[in-house]
């Protein structure tokens, strides 16, 4: 019953999966973007245990869902396009294993912290989740502007594993090169991806700041949230802007690489639409910084949600054409994968596209249900003196 | 050490981790909402506080299989990049579907569940713990089809012109065959695991109160109604393991006979197949027919357990047998083993050309196969008959002497029900040896080319540095909790004064 036999045009599902898939990626960043803001500041905005506890509050009943949309994302891109998964998976194999890590010691650390009175052991949770925290948007930062730049690939080659039983590896996988490809993630572009982690650090630390004065009572960690907010934003604009203007000059869409991958060249849109979005995240950024400072917490943290949906929205359209990798000479108008080589086959797509939209809409609902659930603005006033002792 | 070789100890490592908090999570979860419904229903106090109490432990491992999951999901692409591209067409979307139709369910709800005590009407708080639970058994439903289909790889085929096995039908993939009787038997694990819990947690407390005597009757006949509660769900589910685990044994008999071969270290295929207590030899290199590996045999039990109509005369091929049989024809069970039969054929002849002297096996490790089996039979079957005499000892309100050796059962039941599972794991993926993929995709060809051995070693050592600092952790906030058993309670109610403490935080 469910082989299906739809004649789709091939390129189009391909196309919905990348949008869907930066869709996922978008509410990643967006939804979990500030419970890492949140959980880097956990050992500076708190300056008592009560402090600190509005502020694990104030993300503990949402952070795990919205961890899911990077699983999501990442099963997704696995399910549509099984090359780019495999290839970037293991390319970027030193950085995925920093992500896990990062996500691991925060993730228990938000459960575990308040599970036993003692300063000692809650401060060693708290610093773990601020770590965590803080390494996983570095590197993802790193990595995404790398993406942008492009990352070499060739084929997988005989010699480098040891010739084994029906490997067709050698004829269709594509590995980073020059392996392992490290450093290089570091001082290519004259560290442009360093730029991009610290600009995404600082933009969750800004995103989560005002995430903080949303969802705290007026008190001292409110206030002081908010001066956190003004200080932060004014290195998110200006951080920003260099990121992006950098990218749009240096690393703009490459004609010859959107014809041969999309059959047009989409290269002036795509440029067109980088500088666009550009300027919308400018003007998002500085509208979230001028609305926390006058108390529109609500309509704050849209703005900086609204930027970083828009610098998103370039990362991917930039690298769409090339899936993020480039041929292995580097040359960023050529690239061996694209969204019709890395693809799964038309049934699995149309499959996963009737899943999709029977879903996502339905945990979208639910999602937002539970924010709902948990709107009201937590204060020191509202933690219990016994501490999670019922469950 | 090569890089596959590292790479499967780091996969095994990791999945063998996870897989401790994943029966917990599956079962305890259910059986939570099961008591909340009861308190719900009843209003009785001890139903709430029982509730709250396995709530956290279930809680304090459902935090561990949420992180240890991640590098699930993400450790196909990183150690698996070749498989990841051959399979990904069918593998990735249960693996897509796992994420958006059952972690979303079962974070948003849970994280519902935990905070909403008090934000939520009664009715709409437990639906939360029951959806959470369900968002669990989904995640059960797609990932066991993710590994069924590594076991028995149906609804697929061999694409030439992508060189990449591709989906013909989602539904054979979830409904395979090995899936219909694995899911069960895994949830029935899962929940002989949780009732052991219960049990060991329970029959403890009971017997220590007992025994102090002058206990507050309250909490000791909450204690007495667990006790009973998790034996006879351990009992139950026991009873289920039994029979689907027979159940499994027969499928996997018919799609994978070399593994079941290994496990009864059966060398030469023969009618009226024995099961045995001991292994003798660890391999079947050279074993003539009419020789065995094996001592302390009970004749015809493999052909019965193995058949399908539990016949004792039933022929039990031998993995000498079918080690030449595989290498001339190849596999054959599912198109997509037909379709790649040819090309291992050559490949296997090209290989055992070039190793003249250590042949293609095809054959599993035998002395894993047969002793994680045995293991897992013999640990879960402790367990039930700890149900069993707790179950007596606690009969008609009867509180249970204690001692030494009571306390040790209790200590041990949910232990050797949890390490049964991770043995039958052990033998179920290990028994896949020497593929990735049953019959097409060998382990050595599936790992990332561009991975090398060093940085494989180096993140395994890292998580399992990292793995073992949380497993200290765990298990001592887990006895911690265990050591102040059920909590007092108060009646939750919805908060309607925004400067009111709320009755649960971190």
């Amino acid at each position: 019953m469910f082989a299906l036999e739809v004649a789709a045009p091939a390129v189009g599902l391909q196309i919905l999966w990348v949008i869907l898939i930066a869709v996922l990626w978008i509410g990643y960043l967006v939804l979990e973007g500030f419970d890492y803001g949140v959980a880097m500041l956990i050992p500076f905005l708190g300056k008592n245990d009560k402090e600190k506890r509005v502020m694990v509050n104030t993300i503990g009943p949402v952070w795990d869902g919205n961890e899911v949309w990077l699983l999501t994302a990442g099963g997704a891109t696995f399910a549509a396009f099984p090359a780019w998964y495999a290839t970037l998976f293991s390319g970027a194999y030193l950085p995925l294993f920093l992500i896990l890590v990062g996500l691991i010691i925060r993730g228990v650390s938000f459960e575990y912290r308040s599970k036993h009175p003692e300063t000692k052991w809650r401060n060693t949770f708290d610093w773990m989740a601020a770590i965590g925290s803080f390494i996983v948007p570095l590197v993802f930062g790193i990595a995404f502007a790398n993406f942008i730049m492009g990352l070499p690939v060739a084929l997988a080659t005989g010699d480098m594993n040891t010739p084994v039983l029906l490997q067709p590896a050698a004829e269709h996988l594509f590995v980073l090169t020059p392996a392992p490809y490290f450093l290089q993630l570091f001082i290519n572009g004259y560290g442009f991806g360093v730029l991009g982690g610290i600009v995404l650090v600082v933009a969750f630390l800004f995103h989560g700041a005002i995430y903080l004065t949303l969802k705290t009572r007026p008190g001292e960690l409110h206030d002081r949230a908010r001066k956190f907010a003004q200080t932060i934003g004014l290195v998110a604009i200006v951080g920003g802007a260099v990121y992006l203007i950098w990218q749009n000059l240096m690393f703009p869409a490459e004609a010859a690489l959107t014809e041969a991958a999309l059959g047009v060249n989409l290269a002036p849109a795509l440029q067109l639409a980088g500088w666009i979005m550009t300027v919308v995240a400018a003007v998002a950024l500085i509208a979230a910084w001028w609305f926390v400072g006058h108390g529109r917490e609500g309509i704050a943290f849209i703005s900086t949600s609204v930027a970083i949906l828009s610098v998103a929205v370039i990362t991917f359209l930039t690298m769409v054409p090339g899936l993020g990798f480039v041929d292995a000479a580097g040359d960023r108008t050529t690239a061996p994968l694209n969204l019709l080589n890395a693809s799964s086959s038309q049934t699995t797509l149309v499959l996963m596209t009737i899943v999709a939209v029977i879903f996502v809409p339905i945990v979208l609902a639910y999602t937002a249900w539970s924010y709902w659930v948990f709107r009201q603005r937590l204060g020191v006033e509202n933690m219990p003196d016994e501490v999670a002792l019922a469950s | 050490m090569s890089a596959e070789t590292l790479a499967r100890w780091q996969f095994g490592i990791t999945t063998v981790y996870h897989f401790l908090f994943v029966p917990i999570t599956i079962a305890l979860s259910m059986l939570v909402a099961v008591l909340q419904t009861l308190w719900y229903r009843s209003g009785e106090e001890k139903f709430l506080r029982l509730t709250k109490f396995f709530g956290k432990v279930f809680l304090i491992n459902f935090a561990m299989g949420v992180v240890t999951g991640i590098v699930q999901e993400f450790q196909f692409g990183l150690n698996w990049s070749e498989y990841s591209r051959f399979v990904g067409d069918i593998f990735g979307a249960p693996l897509a579907m796992e994420a958006l139709l059952a972690f979303f369910l079962e974070s948003v709800f849970l994280g519902v569940w935990v905070f909403g005590w008090d934000r939520l009407p009664k009715k709409l708080h437990l639906m939360s713990i029951w959806l959470g639970s369900i968002g669990t058994l989904l995640s059960a439903i797609f990932i066991l089809a993710a590994n069924s289909f590594m076991q028995n790889p149906a609804g697929s085929f061999y694409n030439e012109a992508t060189g990449r096995a591709e989906m013909t039908d989602l539904l054979q993939v979830l409904v395979n065959p090995v899936n219909l009787v694995t899911f069960p038997h895994v949830i029935a694990g899962a929940y002989v695991t949780a009732g052991g819990i219960i049990v060991g947690i329970s029959g403890w407390w009971l017997a220590k109160l007992a025994k102090a005597g002058d206990a507050d009757a309250e909490t000791k006949s909450a204690w007495h109604w667990s006790t009973r509660f998790g034996a006879w769900v351990l009992i139950i589910a026991g009873a289920a393991v039994i029979i689907t685990g027979d159940l499994q044994g027969k499928v996997v008999t018919a799609e994978q006979p070399i593994k079941m071969a290994a496990a009864e270290g059966l060398c030469n295929t023969e009618s009226a197949a024995g099961f045995s207590l001991i292994l003798v030899g660890s391999s079947c290199e050279g074993v003539a027919e009419g020789q065995s590996i094996t001592a302390l045999t009970i004749p015809g039990l493999f052909s019965i357990l193995g058949s399908e109509n539990y016949d004792v005369n039933a022929v039990m091929y031998g993995i000498n047998n079918l080690n030449e049989q595989y290498t001339k024809e190849g596999f054959s069970n599912v198109q997509l083993q037909k379709d790649t039969a040819g090309s291992l054929v050559k490949d296997v002849a090209s290989y055992n050309a070039a190793n003249a002297d250590a042949p293609f096996d095809f054959a599993p490790s035998i002395p894993v196969s047969f002793w994680t089996f045995r293991t897992m039979i013999a640990l879960g079957g402790l367990a039930i008959i700890v149900g069993i005499w707790v179950l007596i000892a606690t009969n008609k309100g009867k509180d249970p002497k204690g001692g030494s050796l009571w306390t040790a059962a209790m200590i041990a039941t949910p232990l050797m029900a949890l390490f049964a599972n991770s043995f039958g794991w052990i033998f179920a993926e290990m028994g896949r040896q020497p593929f990735v993929v049953y019959g097409v995709l060998p382990t050595m060809s599936a790992n990332s080319p561009g991975v090398s051995a060093i940085e494989v070693g180096l993140t395994m050592v890292l998580f399992t540095v990292i793995y073992g600092a949380l497993a200290v952790v765990e298990v001592g906030l887990q006895l911690h909790f265990i050591k102040q058993g059920l909590p007092e309670v108060t009646e939750p109610v919805v908060l309607t004064d925004d400067d009111a403490p709320v009755s649960f935080a971190y």
